[in-house]
């Protein structure tokens, strides 16, 4: 088969109705310029013939043939489209967590990360939040907005999150009977070094805004006669 | 218990139900024994149930279906805005749309607010007790 082109070719032949183009065929010859290539190659129209192809590796009949003929599933060439961010949260605002272990506290979201994740962060001197992921949906964002100019978050993304992979150690005999020694994974002094950075600006602009880091620290709750389909965040 | 506040031409409504919800208009001719011609500055001039009227305590003084022009003048004469917003329903209206518009932050702050207003109330209380046990 011929390269592919980048962009489709425009005709040159535009057409007076559908099915009939302005130009002739001897006139679209002209127009082509395949005159041109002809004189430019001798007289004739330049062949490239195929490539030697390397001879294909001599395949293996199978060692197993299924009984009846197996269905082939179709193929799928889905692309998930990239999270919609809601409109109503922007760098700065403040979320309410509805699930997990930090459940109703009050968060300073950061950034959107590339999986569609939320990057976010207590901070944590003021409700214990360390840099974290969150969904979208188990989120709610409140009108609040904290300035989020002097923070930095370029270097966070999914990779910065991943788990780290530990290697299986080979058991003799003898260990198999020792009970496994669990040690408490300490988090790397790095990690706490990044928190404090991008916790260093945040805080001094929130404690610009007055009874902020008492909002930030306190968790929320539904308390009694609140309505939720009725409240303004 | 007799009625105080009669359906009559130039009688101030607050609308309780529907598009114009929340709106002050006055009742400038009656239909029938359900509806009424309702009139406000800010509208066309339409029908409306009596149901979804709450009369107030505001009379104007205006003919039978005056022209938009009287009843405006009508309205300005009577002062209604200011007796409305004045009057201790009007204000009520007020604190409960800024109740429902409060943000959480907001109600965060509210709630602080409230407990360092109980916190000195108490404490004028306790000194008034003691004062009082002591004199005792």
């Amino acid at each position: 088969m011929a390269a592919k082109r980048k962009t489709p070719v425009k005709t040159r032949n535009p057409d007076l109705i559908r099915g009939v183009g302005k130009y002739s065929r001897s006139k679209m010859y002209h127009k082509r310029g395949l005159w041109a290539i002809k004189a430019k190659n001798g007289g004739a129209f330049p062949r490239h013939d195929p490539k030697p192809k390397a001879p294909a590796a001599a395949e293996k009949p199978p060692k197993f043939y299924p009984a009846e003929d197996v269905k082939k599933p179709l193929l799928n060439k889905r692309k998930p489209k990239p999270t919609k961010l809601r409109a109503s949260i922007t760098p700065g605002t403040v979320l309410i967590l509805l699930a997990g272990r930090f459940m109703g506290k009050r968060v300073v979201f950061l950034k959107q990360l590339t999986s569609g994740l939320l990057l976010v962060t207590g901070p944590f001197k003021i409700n214990g939040v360390p840099l974290r992921r969150v969904n979208q949906s188990y989120v709610i964002a409140t009108s609040t907005k904290v300035d989020i100019s002097g923070v930095n978050v370029d270097k966070f993304d999914d990779k910065y999150f991943a788990k780290e992979v530990e290697k299986r150690k080979k058991k003799t005999e003898g260990e198999f009977f020792e009970a496994e020694k669990e040690d408490k994974k300490k988090l790397p002094e790095d990690k706490k070094e990044d928190q404090k950075a991008v916790d260093a600006s945040l805080i001094k602009s929130i404690e610009g805004v007055p009874e902020l880091k008492a909002y930030l620290a306190a968790r929320f709750s539904l308390k009694s006669g609140m309505k939720p389909h009725e409240l303004v965040f | 218990m007799p009625f105080k506040r009669y359906v009559e031409i130039g009688r101030v409504a607050l609308v309780n139900y529907g598009k114009d919800y929340g709106k002050l208009v006055v009742i400038v001719d009656v239909v029938d024994q359900n509806r009424a011609l309702v009139d406000a500055p800010d509208m066309v001039r339409g029908q409306m149930n009596f149901k979804r009227l709450t009369l107030t305590d505001i009379t104007i003084d205006i003919p039978r279906v005056p022209k938009k022009k009287t009843l405006i003048e009508a309205m300005e004469k009577a002062d209604v805005k200011n007796k409305w917003e004045s009057s201790s329903w009007g204000r009520k209206l007020v604190v409960q749309k800024r109740r429902a518009s409060l943000n959480d932050f907001d109600r965060f702050k509210l709630m602080l607010a409230k407990i360092k207003r109980s916190g000195v109330i108490k404490q004028e209380l306790t000194k008034l007790k003691k004062e009082n046990a002591s004199s005792i």
